[in-house]
Protein backbone atom coordinates (compact mmCIF):
# COMPACT_ATOMS: atom_id res chain seq x y z
CA UNK A 1 0.00 0.00 0.00
CA UNK A 2 1.14 3.44 -0.70
CA UNK A 3 0.33 6.43 1.36
CA UNK A 4 -2.05 7.85 -1.50
CA UNK A 5 -4.54 5.12 -0.29
CA UNK A 6 -5.15 6.04 2.78
CA UNK A 7 -4.11 9.87 3.03
CA UNK A 8 -4.49 13.35 1.06
CA UNK A 9 -1.97 16.26 1.00
CA UNK A 10 -0.90 19.63 -0.03
CA UNK A 11 2.02 21.58 0.16
CA UNK A 12 3.15 25.14 0.75
CA UNK A 13 6.49 27.37 0.33
CA UNK A 14 7.38 30.30 2.06
CA UNK A 15 10.57 31.78 1.39
CA UNK A 16 13.43 28.73 1.12
CA UNK A 17 10.69 26.36 3.44
CA UNK A 18 8.55 23.85 2.45
CA UNK A 19 5.57 22.41 4.27
CA UNK A 20 3.62 19.27 3.70
CA UNK A 21 0.49 18.38 5.21
CA UNK A 22 -0.43 14.46 5.69
CA UNK A 23 -4.14 14.16 6.21
CA UNK A 24 -5.79 10.37 6.91
CA UNK A 25 -9.21 10.21 4.92
CA UNK A 26 -10.57 7.99 7.67
CA UNK A 27 -10.17 7.40 11.87
CA UNK A 28 -8.93 4.25 11.49
CA UNK A 29 -6.00 4.99 9.24
CA UNK A 30 -4.59 7.52 11.34
CA UNK A 31 -2.23 5.48 14.45
CA UNK A 32 -0.60 3.91 10.91
CA UNK A 33 0.24 6.93 9.46
CA UNK A 34 1.20 8.83 12.81
CA UNK A 35 3.65 6.05 13.57
CA UNK A 36 5.03 5.58 10.45
CA UNK A 37 5.16 8.64 8.49
CA UNK A 38 7.93 10.32 10.35
CA UNK A 39 10.09 13.08 10.08
CA UNK A 40 13.02 10.35 9.34
CA UNK A 41 11.19 9.22 6.38
CA UNK A 42 10.10 12.48 5.16
CA UNK A 43 13.37 12.95 5.44
CA UNK A 44 14.97 10.29 3.84
CA UNK A 45 12.20 10.34 1.54
CA UNK A 46 13.16 14.18 0.23
CA UNK A 47 17.24 13.30 0.30
CA UNK A 48 20.08 14.82 1.72
CA UNK A 49 19.83 17.90 -0.44
CA UNK A 50 15.76 18.90 0.28
CA UNK A 51 15.44 16.58 4.19
CA UNK A 52 18.12 17.67 5.46
CA UNK A 53 15.66 19.84 8.24
CA UNK A 54 12.73 18.55 8.38
CA UNK A 55 10.08 19.08 11.56
CA UNK A 56 6.79 17.06 12.30
CA UNK A 57 3.73 18.90 14.03
CA UNK A 58 0.76 16.76 14.72
CA UNK A 59 -3.07 17.55 14.93
CA UNK A 60 -4.75 14.35 16.45
CA UNK A 61 -8.29 16.16 16.10
CA UNK A 62 -7.86 16.52 12.98
CA UNK A 63 -6.23 13.91 11.50
CA UNK A 64 -2.91 15.45 10.07
CA UNK A 65 0.26 15.59 10.35
CA UNK A 66 2.51 18.55 8.80
CA UNK A 67 6.07 18.51 7.73
CA UNK A 68 8.37 21.67 8.02
CA UNK A 69 10.99 21.16 5.49
CA UNK A 70 13.84 24.45 6.08
CA UNK A 71 15.83 24.86 2.92
CA UNK A 72 14.54 22.38 0.90
CA UNK A 73 13.82 24.72 -2.12
CA UNK A 74 16.63 25.82 -3.46
CA UNK A 75 16.71 28.75 -2.75
CA UNK A 76 13.04 29.58 -2.52
CA UNK A 77 10.45 30.35 -5.54
CA UNK A 78 12.75 33.97 -6.37
CA UNK A 79 15.47 32.68 -6.58
CA UNK A 80 15.37 28.59 -7.39
CA UNK A 81 17.02 27.00 -10.77
CA UNK A 82 13.95 24.48 -10.41
CA UNK A 83 10.94 24.46 -12.91
CA UNK A 84 8.29 24.02 -10.01
CA UNK A 85 10.16 26.27 -7.51
CA UNK A 86 6.85 26.64 -5.54
CA UNK A 87 7.79 22.95 -5.03
CA UNK A 88 4.14 22.66 -5.01
CA UNK A 89 4.61 19.41 -7.29
CA UNK A 90 7.30 18.00 -4.77
CA UNK A 91 5.31 17.67 -2.09
CA UNK A 92 2.74 15.15 -4.17
CA UNK A 93 5.00 12.75 -4.16
CA UNK A 94 5.53 11.70 -0.42
CA UNK A 95 1.88 10.17 -1.27
CA UNK A 96 4.47 7.43 -3.08
CA UNK A 97 5.25 6.46 0.07
CA UNK A 98 5.20 2.29 0.88
CA UNK A 99 3.13 2.22 3.99
CA UNK A 100 1.82 -0.43 6.04
CA UNK A 101 2.52 -4.49 5.44
CA UNK B 1 -26.57 38.11 16.52
CA UNK B 2 -24.77 39.89 14.03
CA UNK B 3 -23.31 37.65 11.26
CA UNK B 4 -20.44 39.20 8.68
CA UNK B 5 -20.40 37.96 5.20
CA UNK B 6 -16.94 38.01 3.91
CA UNK B 7 -15.91 36.70 0.45
CA UNK B 8 -12.26 36.14 -1.07
CA UNK B 9 -12.51 37.52 -4.49
CA UNK B 10 -8.94 36.28 -5.71
CA UNK B 11 -6.35 34.31 -4.46
CA UNK B 12 -3.57 35.42 -6.65
CA UNK B 13 -2.46 38.22 -8.92
CA UNK B 14 -3.36 36.47 -12.12
CA UNK B 15 -7.07 34.82 -10.53
CA UNK B 16 -10.30 34.60 -12.43
CA UNK B 17 -12.63 37.74 -12.54
CA UNK B 18 -15.59 35.32 -12.92
CA UNK B 19 -15.80 33.92 -9.45
CA UNK B 20 -15.42 36.91 -7.60
CA UNK B 21 -18.20 38.78 -9.71
CA UNK B 22 -20.45 35.59 -8.82
CA UNK B 23 -19.71 36.13 -5.24
CA UNK B 24 -20.53 40.05 -5.35
CA UNK B 25 -24.13 39.08 -7.34
CA UNK B 26 -25.25 36.23 -5.20
CA UNK B 27 -22.88 36.04 -1.71
CA UNK B 28 -25.13 38.80 0.05
CA UNK B 29 -21.54 40.00 1.29
CA UNK B 30 -20.93 42.34 3.44
CA UNK B 31 -17.05 42.81 2.60
CA UNK B 32 -15.26 41.32 -0.65
CA UNK B 33 -11.45 40.63 -0.57
CA UNK B 34 -8.91 40.31 -3.29
CA UNK B 35 -5.41 39.21 -2.03
CA UNK B 36 -3.15 39.41 -5.40
CA UNK B 37 0.01 40.22 -3.64
CA UNK B 38 3.06 37.25 -3.75
CA UNK B 39 6.28 37.28 -2.40
CA UNK B 40 7.72 38.70 -4.96
CA UNK B 41 5.50 40.96 -6.62
CA UNK B 42 6.25 44.35 -4.40
CA UNK B 43 9.69 43.80 -5.52
CA UNK B 44 8.95 43.51 -9.28
CA UNK B 45 6.34 46.79 -8.77
CA UNK B 46 8.68 48.61 -6.94
CA UNK B 47 10.91 47.92 -10.21
CA UNK B 48 8.16 49.27 -12.49
CA UNK B 49 7.27 52.23 -9.89
CA UNK B 50 11.13 53.80 -10.22
CA UNK B 51 10.67 53.67 -14.51
CA UNK B 52 7.29 55.07 -14.47
CA UNK B 53 5.87 57.11 -11.03
CA UNK B 54 2.40 56.23 -12.17
CA UNK B 55 2.85 52.20 -12.21
CA UNK B 56 3.92 49.78 -10.21
CA UNK B 57 0.38 48.49 -8.75
CA UNK B 58 -1.76 45.51 -10.00
CA UNK B 59 -1.70 45.35 -13.79
CA UNK B 60 -5.80 43.66 -13.06
CA UNK B 61 -6.78 46.00 -10.70
CA UNK B 62 -9.20 48.04 -13.09
CA UNK B 63 -10.49 44.77 -14.55
CA UNK B 64 -11.81 43.64 -11.02
CA UNK B 65 -12.86 46.73 -9.87
CA UNK B 66 -14.78 47.06 -13.39
CA UNK B 67 -16.27 43.66 -12.73
CA UNK B 68 -17.12 43.72 -9.39
CA UNK B 69 -18.29 47.59 -8.79
CA UNK B 70 -21.80 47.19 -10.12
CA UNK B 71 -22.98 44.48 -7.82
CA UNK B 72 -21.08 45.30 -4.90
CA UNK B 73 -22.39 48.63 -5.36
CA UNK B 74 -25.86 47.42 -5.30
CA UNK B 75 -25.48 45.13 -2.53
CA UNK B 76 -23.70 47.54 -0.18
CA UNK B 77 -20.29 45.63 -0.58
CA UNK B 78 -16.92 47.45 0.77
CA UNK B 79 -13.91 45.88 -1.19
CA UNK B 80 -10.53 45.74 0.55
CA UNK B 81 -7.47 44.42 -1.61
CA UNK B 82 -3.64 44.50 -1.58
CA UNK B 83 -3.64 45.47 -5.19
CA UNK B 84 -1.81 48.82 -4.48
CA UNK B 85 1.38 46.70 -4.52
CA UNK B 86 3.98 49.22 -4.50
CA UNK B 87 1.86 52.26 -4.66
CA UNK B 88 -1.72 52.40 -3.66
CA UNK B 89 -2.03 55.93 -4.51
CA UNK B 90 -2.02 55.32 -7.75
CA UNK B 91 -3.78 52.15 -7.36
CA UNK B 92 -6.97 54.22 -5.58
CA UNK B 93 -6.27 57.05 -8.75
CA UNK B 94 -7.14 54.42 -10.88
CA UNK B 95 -10.13 52.94 -9.13
CA UNK B 96 -11.89 56.22 -9.51
CA UNK B 97 -10.68 56.67 -13.05
CA UNK B 98 -13.24 53.63 -13.23
CA UNK B 99 -15.82 54.50 -11.21
CA UNK B 100 -16.35 57.21 -12.75
CA UNK B 101 -15.81 56.15 -16.50
CA UNK B 102 -18.91 53.74 -15.38
CA UNK B 103 -20.90 56.72 -14.15
CA UNK B 104 -21.02 55.63 -10.54
CA UNK B 105 -20.80 58.86 -8.16
CA UNK B 106 -19.63 58.83 -4.87
CA UNK B 107 -17.57 55.78 -4.53
CA UNK B 108 -15.20 56.56 -1.56
CA UNK B 109 -11.31 54.71 -2.30
CA UNK B 110 -8.82 54.56 0.45
CA UNK B 111 -4.94 53.96 -0.34
CA UNK B 112 -2.96 53.04 2.37
CA UNK B 113 0.46 53.20 2.78
CA UNK B 114 3.69 53.19 4.58
CA UNK B 115 4.61 49.72 4.48
CA UNK B 116 7.26 50.85 2.57
CA UNK B 117 10.24 51.15 5.05
CA UNK B 118 13.32 51.06 2.74
CA UNK B 119 14.90 53.90 4.28
CA UNK B 120 14.69 52.43 7.52
CA UNK B 121 15.95 49.63 6.59
CA UNK B 122 19.15 51.73 4.63
CA UNK B 123 19.73 53.55 8.29
CA UNK B 124 19.15 50.32 10.93
CA UNK B 125 21.31 47.67 11.37
CA UNK B 126 19.20 45.12 9.60
CA UNK B 127 20.13 41.24 9.12
CA UNK B 128 18.80 39.29 6.33
CA UNK B 129 16.89 36.33 8.20
CA UNK B 130 17.82 33.49 5.43
CA UNK B 131 22.05 34.16 5.78
CA UNK B 132 22.49 36.31 8.63
CA UNK B 133 24.09 39.08 6.49
CA UNK B 134 23.82 42.89 6.79
CA UNK B 135 20.69 44.26 4.63
CA UNK B 136 23.26 47.06 3.91
CA UNK B 137 25.73 44.69 2.03
CA UNK B 138 23.27 44.26 -0.99
CA UNK B 139 23.89 47.85 -1.80
CA UNK B 140 22.80 48.95 -4.79
CA UNK B 141 21.05 45.22 -5.55
CA UNK B 142 18.72 46.54 -3.22
CA UNK B 143 15.23 46.87 -4.73
CA UNK B 144 12.71 46.93 -1.92
CA UNK B 145 11.58 46.35 1.69
CA UNK B 146 7.44 46.32 2.65
CA UNK B 147 6.57 45.67 5.72
CA UNK B 148 3.88 42.77 6.23
CA UNK B 149 1.02 45.35 8.11
CA UNK B 150 -1.16 44.90 10.25
CA UNK B 151 -5.28 45.61 10.65
CA UNK B 152 -4.81 49.56 11.85
CA UNK B 153 -4.70 51.27 7.75
CA UNK B 154 -7.33 49.49 7.01
CA UNK B 155 -9.67 49.63 9.90
CA UNK B 156 -8.95 53.33 9.82
CA UNK B 157 -10.16 53.71 6.20
CA UNK B 158 -13.64 51.69 7.13
CA UNK B 159 -13.79 53.92 9.78
CA UNK B 160 -13.60 56.92 7.18
CA UNK B 161 -16.23 55.28 5.51
CA UNK B 162 -14.37 53.62 2.69
CA UNK B 163 -16.22 51.72 0.14
CA UNK B 164 -12.60 50.33 -1.72
CA UNK B 165 -9.41 50.05 0.63
CA UNK B 166 -6.67 49.66 -1.48
CA UNK B 167 -3.38 48.47 0.48
CA UNK B 168 0.31 47.52 -0.70
CA UNK B 169 1.84 45.15 1.59
CA UNK B 170 -0.55 43.93 4.55
CA UNK B 171 -0.27 40.39 5.78
CA UNK B 172 -2.85 38.26 3.55
CA UNK B 173 -5.16 37.11 6.37
CA UNK B 174 -5.27 41.10 7.60
CA UNK B 175 -7.11 41.44 4.39
CA UNK B 176 -10.15 39.63 6.30
CA UNK B 177 -9.12 40.34 10.15
CA UNK B 178 -8.97 44.18 9.48
CA UNK B 179 -13.35 44.09 8.89
CA UNK B 180 -14.13 41.68 11.19
CA UNK B 181 -12.31 43.65 13.96
CA UNK B 182 -14.00 46.94 12.59
CA UNK B 183 -17.57 45.33 12.28
CA UNK B 184 -17.55 43.25 16.14
CA UNK B 185 -15.26 45.70 17.54
CA UNK B 186 -13.01 43.12 19.36
CA UNK B 187 -10.01 44.77 21.47
CA UNK B 188 -6.88 44.81 19.98
CA UNK B 189 -5.63 42.37 22.98
CA UNK B 190 -8.51 40.11 22.50
CA UNK B 191 -5.79 37.35 21.65
CA UNK B 192 -7.81 34.57 21.46
CA UNK B 193 -10.29 35.95 18.94
CA UNK B 194 -8.03 37.69 16.48
CA UNK B 195 -6.45 34.13 16.05
CA UNK B 196 -9.89 33.04 14.96
CA UNK B 197 -10.89 36.14 13.17
CA UNK B 198 -6.95 35.09 11.47
CA UNK B 199 -7.82 31.54 10.91
CA UNK B 200 -10.81 33.10 8.64
CA UNK B 201 -8.65 35.12 6.74
CA UNK B 202 -6.07 32.63 6.36
CA UNK B 203 -8.75 30.14 5.50
CA UNK B 204 -10.07 32.53 2.77
CA UNK B 205 -7.25 34.23 1.13
CA UNK B 206 -6.23 31.90 -1.09
CA UNK B 207 -10.14 31.69 -2.75
CA UNK B 208 -10.57 28.16 -4.56
CA UNK B 209 -8.06 26.40 -2.54
CA UNK B 210 -10.78 25.83 0.38
CA UNK B 211 -13.42 25.50 -2.25
CA UNK B 212 -11.82 22.67 -4.11
CA UNK B 213 -8.99 23.79 -6.72
CA UNK B 214 -5.41 22.46 -5.66
CA UNK B 215 -7.86 19.45 -4.28
CA UNK B 216 -8.41 17.82 -7.02
CA UNK B 217 -6.97 13.86 -8.23
CA UNK B 218 -9.07 11.97 -10.25
CA UNK B 219 -10.53 8.91 -8.63
CA UNK B 220 -9.41 9.44 -5.23
CA UNK B 221 -10.66 12.82 -4.59
CA UNK B 222 -12.61 14.24 -6.86
CA UNK B 223 -14.16 17.99 -7.22
CA UNK B 224 -17.81 18.29 -9.06
CA UNK B 225 -18.09 20.98 -11.43
CA UNK B 226 -14.80 22.42 -11.37
CA UNK B 227 -14.81 24.32 -14.37
CA UNK B 228 -17.24 26.99 -12.73
CA UNK B 229 -15.58 26.38 -9.46
CA UNK B 230 -17.09 28.86 -6.73
CA UNK B 231 -15.24 31.60 -4.68
CA UNK B 232 -15.61 31.06 -1.04
CA UNK B 233 -17.49 33.26 1.88
CA UNK B 234 -17.26 32.89 5.68
CA UNK B 235 -20.10 33.89 7.77
CA UNK B 236 -18.18 35.11 10.82
CA UNK B 237 -19.67 35.50 14.38
CA UNK B 238 -19.08 37.87 16.94
CA UNK B 239 -16.81 35.01 18.68
CA UNK B 240 -14.99 34.64 15.60
CA UNK B 241 -16.65 31.43 14.57
CA UNK B 242 -17.63 30.83 11.24
CA UNK B 243 -18.78 28.97 8.34
CA UNK B 244 -16.99 28.12 5.29
CA UNK B 245 -19.17 27.86 2.32
CA UNK B 246 -19.73 29.33 -0.77
CA UNK B 247 -23.03 30.97 -3.38
CA UNK B 248 -25.05 28.18 -4.20
CA UNK B 249 -25.35 26.17 -7.59
CA UNK B 250 -21.50 27.29 -7.86
CA UNK B 251 -18.66 24.72 -8.95
CA UNK B 252 -16.45 22.93 -6.29
CA UNK B 253 -16.98 21.76 -2.82
CA UNK B 254 -16.34 22.56 0.62
CA UNK B 255 -15.14 19.67 3.13
CA UNK B 256 -13.73 18.81 6.36
CA UNK B 257 -10.80 18.05 3.88
CA UNK B 258 -10.95 21.10 1.85
CA UNK B 259 -10.74 23.32 4.89
CA UNK B 260 -8.05 20.78 6.51
CA UNK B 261 -5.37 20.80 3.64
CA UNK B 262 -5.71 25.06 3.51
CA UNK B 263 -5.54 25.04 7.42
CA UNK B 264 -2.11 23.58 6.71
CA UNK B 265 -0.63 25.15 4.00
CA UNK B 266 1.70 28.08 4.26
CA UNK B 267 1.81 27.04 8.03
CA UNK B 268 4.90 25.77 9.87
CA UNK B 269 4.09 25.81 13.55
CA UNK B 270 0.69 25.31 13.91
CA UNK B 271 0.34 26.50 17.18
CA UNK B 272 2.22 29.86 15.94
CA UNK B 273 1.02 31.49 13.39
CA UNK B 274 3.05 35.11 12.91
CA UNK B 275 1.39 37.97 11.96
CA UNK B 276 1.43 41.36 12.38
CA UNK B 277 -1.79 41.50 15.04
CA UNK B 278 -1.65 38.31 16.88
CA UNK B 279 0.19 35.14 16.80
CA UNK B 280 -2.57 32.75 15.85
CA UNK B 281 -3.03 29.42 17.08
CA UNK B 282 -4.71 26.92 14.82
CA UNK B 283 -3.02 23.88 16.43
CA UNK B 284 -6.93 23.41 18.25
CA UNK B 285 -9.23 23.80 15.33
CA UNK B 286 -11.78 21.49 14.78
CA UNK B 287 -13.88 21.55 11.51
CA UNK B 288 -17.61 20.17 11.47
CA UNK B 289 -19.60 18.96 7.98
CA UNK B 290 -22.95 20.77 8.84
CA UNK B 291 -24.10 20.78 5.50
CA UNK B 292 -23.45 20.44 1.77
CA UNK B 293 -20.64 23.18 1.23
CA UNK B 294 -21.06 24.42 4.67
CA UNK B 295 -18.07 23.84 7.30
CA UNK B 296 -17.93 25.10 10.80
CA UNK B 297 -14.53 26.29 12.26
CA UNK B 298 -13.90 26.90 16.04
CA UNK B 299 -11.51 26.33 18.51
CA UNK B 300 -8.10 28.16 16.93
CA UNK B 301 -6.72 30.89 19.57
CA UNK B 302 -4.20 32.96 19.75
CA UNK B 303 -1.62 34.91 21.74
CA UNK B 304 0.27 38.52 22.14
CA UNK B 305 1.99 39.50 19.31
CA UNK B 306 6.25 39.84 19.12
CA UNK B 307 5.55 43.74 18.49
CA UNK B 308 8.04 42.93 15.44
CA UNK B 309 7.06 43.10 11.84
CA UNK B 310 8.26 40.99 9.20
CA UNK B 311 10.02 42.73 5.93
CA UNK B 312 9.86 41.47 2.72
CA UNK B 313 13.01 42.81 1.15
CA UNK B 314 13.60 42.62 -2.66
CA UNK B 315 17.18 42.30 -4.51
CA UNK B 316 18.10 41.55 -8.08
CA UNK B 317 20.26 38.09 -8.09
CA UNK B 318 22.15 37.72 -11.04
CA UNK B 319 20.24 35.85 -14.05
CA UNK B 320 19.25 32.56 -14.79
CA UNK B 321 19.28 31.00 -18.59
CA UNK B 322 17.65 28.05 -19.59
CA UNK B 323 17.48 25.40 -22.56
CA UNK B 324 14.85 22.32 -23.09
CA UNK B 325 15.27 20.18 -25.96
CA UNK B 326 13.11 17.07 -26.11
CA UNK B 327 13.84 13.17 -26.87
CA UNK B 328 12.24 10.48 -27.77
CA UNK B 329 11.74 6.48 -28.61
CA UNK B 330 13.27 3.55 -27.52
CA UNK B 331 16.84 5.70 -25.56
CA UNK B 332 14.85 8.59 -24.99
CA UNK B 333 16.38 9.17 -21.34
CA UNK B 334 19.62 8.14 -21.97
CA UNK B 335 19.71 10.41 -24.92
CA UNK B 336 18.44 12.92 -22.29
CA UNK B 337 20.96 12.12 -20.03
CA UNK B 338 23.97 12.44 -22.60
CA UNK B 339 22.70 15.83 -23.59
CA UNK B 340 22.81 17.43 -19.91
CA UNK B 341 26.77 15.46 -19.56
CA UNK B 342 27.57 17.50 -22.53
CA UNK B 343 25.90 20.86 -21.97
CA UNK B 344 27.67 20.37 -18.18
CA UNK B 345 31.08 19.33 -19.83
CA UNK B 346 31.13 22.50 -23.04
CA UNK B 347 30.22 25.02 -20.20
CA UNK B 348 33.11 23.92 -18.26
CA UNK B 349 35.51 23.51 -21.13
CA UNK B 350 34.05 27.74 -22.70
CA UNK B 351 35.28 28.91 -18.89
CA UNK B 352 31.68 30.62 -18.19
CA UNK B 353 30.93 31.50 -14.91
CA UNK B 354 28.39 29.75 -13.47
CA UNK B 355 27.58 30.05 -9.62
CA UNK B 356 24.45 26.79 -10.05
CA UNK B 357 23.40 24.96 -12.51
CA UNK B 358 20.33 22.36 -12.58
CA UNK B 359 20.26 19.16 -15.25
CA UNK B 360 17.34 17.55 -15.35
CA UNK B 361 14.98 15.33 -17.54
CA UNK B 362 11.16 16.35 -17.49
CA UNK B 363 9.21 13.04 -16.93
CA UNK B 364 11.69 11.47 -14.93
CA UNK B 365 13.45 13.78 -12.28
CA UNK B 366 12.32 17.63 -12.79
CA UNK B 367 10.55 17.44 -9.50
CA UNK B 368 12.39 15.38 -7.16
CA UNK B 369 15.70 15.40 -8.38
CA UNK B 370 17.35 11.50 -7.73
CA UNK B 371 14.17 9.96 -8.80
CA UNK B 372 14.34 7.10 -11.28
CA UNK B 373 11.91 6.55 -13.78
CA UNK B 374 9.67 2.72 -13.27
CA UNK B 375 9.67 2.14 -16.54
CA UNK B 376 11.76 3.48 -19.73
CA UNK B 377 10.09 6.58 -20.85
CA UNK B 378 9.04 7.00 -24.16
CA UNK B 379 9.78 10.66 -24.03
CA UNK B 380 11.67 12.99 -21.99
CA UNK B 381 12.38 16.72 -21.83
CA UNK B 382 15.83 17.76 -21.16
CA UNK B 383 15.93 20.66 -19.14
CA UNK B 384 19.55 22.55 -18.21
CA UNK B 385 19.39 26.03 -16.17
CA UNK B 386 22.21 28.15 -14.58
CA UNK B 387 22.45 31.06 -12.24
CA UNK B 388 24.77 33.62 -13.98
CA UNK B 389 26.30 36.92 -13.41
CA UNK B 390 25.12 38.81 -16.49
CA UNK B 391 22.60 38.43 -19.19
CA UNK B 392 25.03 37.77 -21.18
CA UNK B 393 26.27 33.92 -19.56
CA UNK B 394 22.59 33.49 -19.26
CA UNK B 395 22.17 33.50 -22.63
CA UNK B 396 24.84 31.41 -23.48
CA UNK B 397 23.29 28.32 -21.47
CA UNK B 398 20.03 28.65 -23.62
CA UNK B 399 22.52 28.73 -26.46
CA UNK B 400 24.46 25.88 -26.14
CA UNK B 401 21.16 23.80 -25.48
CA UNK B 402 20.38 25.29 -28.98
CA UNK B 403 23.48 23.56 -30.51
CA UNK B 404 22.46 20.19 -29.41
CA UNK B 405 20.07 20.29 -32.67
CA UNK B 406 23.22 19.44 -34.99
CA UNK B 407 25.81 18.64 -32.07
CA UNK B 408 23.67 16.42 -29.83
CA UNK B 409 22.41 12.65 -29.43
CA UNK B 410 20.13 11.50 -32.28
CA UNK B 411 16.74 13.50 -32.26
CA UNK B 412 16.38 16.14 -30.56
CA UNK B 413 13.77 18.80 -31.02
CA UNK B 414 12.18 21.73 -30.49
CA UNK B 415 14.34 23.67 -28.60
CA UNK B 416 13.14 26.95 -26.37
CA UNK B 417 15.64 28.96 -24.39
CA UNK B 418 15.44 31.61 -22.15
CA UNK B 419 17.04 34.49 -19.78
CA UNK B 420 15.80 36.12 -16.99
CA UNK B 421 17.01 38.76 -14.22
CA UNK B 422 16.35 37.40 -10.66
CA UNK B 423 14.97 39.35 -8.10
CA UNK B 424 15.07 37.34 -4.95
CA UNK B 425 13.23 37.92 -1.66
CA UNK B 426 15.00 37.66 1.48
CA UNK B 427 13.42 38.88 4.91
CA UNK B 428 13.83 40.38 8.28
CA UNK B 429 12.07 42.40 11.23
CA UNK B 430 11.61 45.79 11.57
CA UNK B 431 10.11 46.88 15.37
CA UNK B 432 6.04 48.20 15.04
CA UNK B 433 6.69 51.34 16.02
CA UNK B 434 8.72 52.37 13.11
CA UNK B 435 6.04 51.62 10.92
CA UNK B 436 3.12 54.02 10.77
CA UNK B 437 0.31 53.96 8.08
CA UNK B 438 -1.51 56.89 5.98
CA UNK B 439 -5.36 56.72 4.65
CA UNK B 440 -5.63 59.06 1.53
CA UNK B 441 -9.46 59.06 0.62
CA UNK B 442 -10.27 59.62 -3.10
CA UNK B 443 -14.25 59.92 -4.31
CA UNK B 444 -15.38 59.56 -7.69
Amino acid sequence: MILRDIAHSRTGDKGDTCNISVIAYREEDWPLIRQEVTAERVAAHFGPQMGGDVVRYELPQLRALNFVLRGALAGGVTRSLALDAHGKALGSTILDMEIGD
Amino acid sequence: MKTIRIGSGAGFAGDRIEPAVELAEKGRLDYLAFECLAERTIALAQQEKMHDPSAGFDPMLVRRIKAVLPAARANGTRIITNMGAANPQAAAEAARRVAREMGIKGVRIAAVTGDDVLDRILEGEYRLDESGRPVSELGNKLVSANAYTGIDGIIDALEQGADIVITGRAADPVLFLAPLVHEFGWARDDWATLGRGTLVGHLLECAAQVTGGYFADPGVKDVPDMLHIGYPLAEVQADGSAIITKVDGSGGIVSTATCTEQLLYEVHDPSAYFQPDVIADFSQTRFRQEGENRVAVEGASGRQRTGLLKVSVGYVDGWIGEGQISYGGPGAEERGRLAIDLVARRLAELGLRVQESRGELIGVNSILPGNTSQAPPREVRMRFAARCDSREDALRIGEEVEGLYLNGPYGGGGVTKQAREVVAIGSTFIPEDLVSQTVTILES
